[in-house]
């Protein structure tokens, strides 16, 4: 027993030491997204890749301002809004200045919000949230803060792009919307609604309907609607289980025309469809690994891939929002002055590892990058996802896709 | 009127599967009068065991092996765990079945990881069977309704025509009696327990390519599967049937048919508010059928519970 007390009393010093050490010399990003429950897998996919960009691209290049580390905490925001303003409160008492948080936009304006409160009243303590994935387009139009920057392209822009594929196909007559019965959903709908009757006035919405996010067991009789409906396209930014279910009951319903999502990739879902869903899904994202763009990006994919065999990056700009962070870091000439780092954020160009620049709009503080559409098949495959022989090959590319897309946002700036 | 037929065929399948599990978890309730709350997650065992037989040897030996080796494992639980919480009552036992399962949980996930299996149906399976107006309905359903229809035509000749199933029976409802004939109790319920979990991992063997294999799985389908035994009556097999076919159907047209409720409420003569963000009901004006699809069987349930308390088919209280 008494042996035991010392192991644990020498752990406790050894690892307030360590945390000491951590005070001491290292730029800290508090990554807020669920670790545990039905989300985890894309969590810790997304910690995963965090930790692998942090060390390949920063630390190992001798960090900022002439050695800083980046060091990433892990925070458990268990996929609830509550539990995530917590769990931020808790890091910035622990006077860590970057939120980094993606996944769900329900929980990206809760945070954004909490930290647009915090800096107003704390001038002293200013923090910044770094939103790597929640994509509802009002975090950058009327729900805009300085405090907030977003990575990826949100639900406009990829719709934008993703309708502009679609209406080269002469054969579509007949669209299906469905999504998941949230913010993002609706925004999917909406847009969806907007670009098809815009770009293509002949095909026809013959379904628009959101079903209840994480509670559907079989998708079956949806798939039964969405065939009798007489479509011959669907459009869906369903995530996670959700994605499984509904792609898969569609296919085996007899579905043959072309499934058009968001987020078709990677945790295990690019395994699950394999061979089914050949050539029928499409995908629409920011940094596609195929075809490779450059031999670094290899390497990198392929060396996260030997650590991490497990995950994939299926998020490719948490790179970009590392690398950009060490930039402006390095530029403003401090990690603790977030305005400065705001401001060296706010119109930065960037050489993004997976190919084209990345612009930071200053009025909205939007990503502006290169956005693809991708199908889903095992040809050309330099890297597969899921540990199968499947994975994402780009087909078509929109260069700097909504850079001139209008924004409602009006922010105060400090 | 094709999308009716379609839908019959899936309300089918989908009550069939519920059907494997509930009979299951409604014998050991009539029996030992304790709910078991990891029912479900011997489910998930069932398919997750399958997968990794199958990824060996093939889809059928998993079929044929995970429910043994559930089934062993549900009779162990009972034997060195159950009967000797037993004694300190129901309570302890419904700590420890809930335990159960979220250990089950932990175990799952930290031997397969987080992510959904590739768990998939045999080759042979892998065709339409045949399609109603467009839509196809897979050999694999077709077969999973066989297995399913067998399981309870087996099961129902052994608990009425055969002398294990009147000694199962007689146990359920006068054990001490029983016991004084010279059967040995014990074995009984343990035995039980042990089927009713192998049936579990049936189901969970031929949904795991469906459904999908994956931790969550056991969670989504726990509670209906009470809701479905509360249903058809506590301790009774046909309530059990009748119940999962009809939570089946109803779940299955629910989300088949977009029917909004704004055509409901005009019909009752309502007017549509012009401004639907100041309206205390837009919550109802913009509801529709599949929305409120999940939620109906817990309708049901509250209603059973109201009206019929002891279910459709149940002798006794709950």
């Amino acid at each position: 027993m008494q042996r035991f007390t010392k192991i644990v009393a020498a752990g406790i010093v050894t690892t307030s030491m360590s945390v000491m050490a951590g005070f001491a010399d290292t730029v800290r990003i508090a990554f807020v997204d669920p670790l545990s429950g039905p989300f985890a897998t894309t969590g810790t996919n997304g910690l995963a890749e965090y930790e692998f960009a942090a060390e390949e691209l920063v630390n190992k290049k001798g960090g900022v301002l002439g050695g800083k580390q980046f060091e990433i905490v892990a925070f458990d925001n268990k996929m609830s809004g509550k539990e995530s303003l917590i769990q931020v409160q808790v890091a910035i008492d622990q006077g860590i200045k970057f939120i980094a948080q993606g996944n769900s936009s329900g929980i990206a304006h809760a945070i954004t919000d909490a930290v647009n409160k915090h800096n107003r009243r704390n001038p002293d303590n200013r923090v910044l949230f770094l939103n790597y994935s929640a994509v509802d387009p009002a975090l950058t139009n009327e729900k805009c803060n300085f405090w907030h920057f977003r990575f990826d392209a949100n639900a406009d822009i990829k719709m934008d792009a993703l309708t502009d594929v679609m209406a080269q196909n002469s054969d579509l007559k007949k669209v299906y919307l469905i999504g998941q019965d949230y913010s993002f959903g609706k925004a999917v709908a909406d847009a969806a609604v907007r670009d098809l009757t815009a770009k293509r006035p002949d095909v026809e919405i013959v379904g628009n309907e959101l079903h209840p996010i994480g509670k559907v067991k079989d998708f079956t009789p949806y798939a039964r609607k969405i065939i009798a409906s007489g479509a011959d396209a669907m459009i869906t930014g369903n995530w996670g289980a959700d994605m499984v279910g509904l792609g898969k009951a569609v296919i085996e319903a007899g579905f043959t025309g072309p499934i058009y999502t968001y987020y078709a990739a990677s945790n295990g879902i690019t395994r699950t469809f394999g061979e089914a869903g050949k050539g029928s899904i499409y995908l629409v994202a920011e940094g596609l690994q195929n075809p490779p763009v450059s031999e670094r990006m290899s390497t990198y994919v392929d060396a996260f891939n030997a650590k991490y065999p497990d995950h994939d990056i299926s998020q490719a700009r948490i790179t970009n929002v590392v690398e950009m962070l060490a930039k402006a870091i390095d530029e403003a000439g401090s990690d603790t002055d977030v305005v400065a780092i705001a401001n060296a954020l706010e119109g930065m160009t960037h050489d993004s590892i997976w190919g084209g620049k990345v612009f930071m709009r200053p009025q909205d503080h939007q990503a502006i990058q290169n956005v693809h559409v991708g199908v889903h098949t095992d040809e050309d495959m330099r890297h597969p996802l899921d540990n199968s022989t499947f994975g994402i090959l780009g087909t078509n590319t929109v260069e700097m896709a909504g850079a001139e897309s209008e924004t409602t946002c009006k922010m105060d700036r400090p | 009127m094709e999308l009716v037929v379609i839908n019959i065929i899936d309300g089918l399948v989908t009550g069939l599967l519920l059907f494997m599990l509930s009979s299951g978890l409604t014998l050991i309730f009539s029996m030992m009068g304790v709910l078991n709350f990891a029912h479900a997650s011997f489910y998930m065992l069932g398919a997750y065991f399958a997968y990794q037989i199958s990824s060996i040897t093939g889809f059928w030996m998993g079929l044929l092996i995970a429910p043994v080796i559930v089934g062993v494992g549900g009779a162990l639980v009972e034997r060195y765990g159950l009967r000797r919480v037993h004694q300190f009552g129901h309570v302890p036992e419904l700590i420890f079945t809930f335990g159960l399962a979220l250990l089950i949980e932990e175990l799952v996930q930290f031997f397969w990881g987080k992510n959904q299996m590739a768990y998939e149906s045999p080759e042979t399976l892998q065709f339409a069977a045949f399609a109603i107006g467009g839509n196809s309905v897979p050999a694999y359903k077709v077969f999973m309704i066989f297995i399913s229809v067998g399981i309870f035509l087996g099961l129902l000749y052994v608990l009425t025509r055969t002398r294990v199933g009147m000694v199962i029976q007689a146990a359920l409802s006068y054990p001490r009696t029983v016991e004084a004939l010279g059967h040995n109790v014990p074995l009984v319920f343990m035995g039980v327990f042990g089927v009713g979990t192998a049936l579990a991992g049936v189901a969970g063997v031929i949904a795991g390519p469906v459904l999908g294999t994956f931790p969550g799985m056991a969670v989504v389908l726990g509670s209906i599967v009470f809701v479905t035994i509360v249903i058809g009556g506590l301790g009774s097999l046909w309530g059990a049937l009748v119940a999962s076919l009809l939570i089946g159907w109803l779940t299955t047209f629910a989300a088949s048919y977009n029917v909004e409720f704004e055509t409901i409420l005009k019909f009752f003569g309502m007017e549509k508010p012009e401004i639907m963000s100041e309206s205390a009901l837009r919550d109802i004006w913009t509801l529709t059928l599949p929305q409120i699809g999940p939620i109906l069987p817990y309708i049901l349930m509250i209603l059973i519970l109201v009206f019929r308390p002891n279910g459709l088919f149940g002798k006794r209280d709950a």
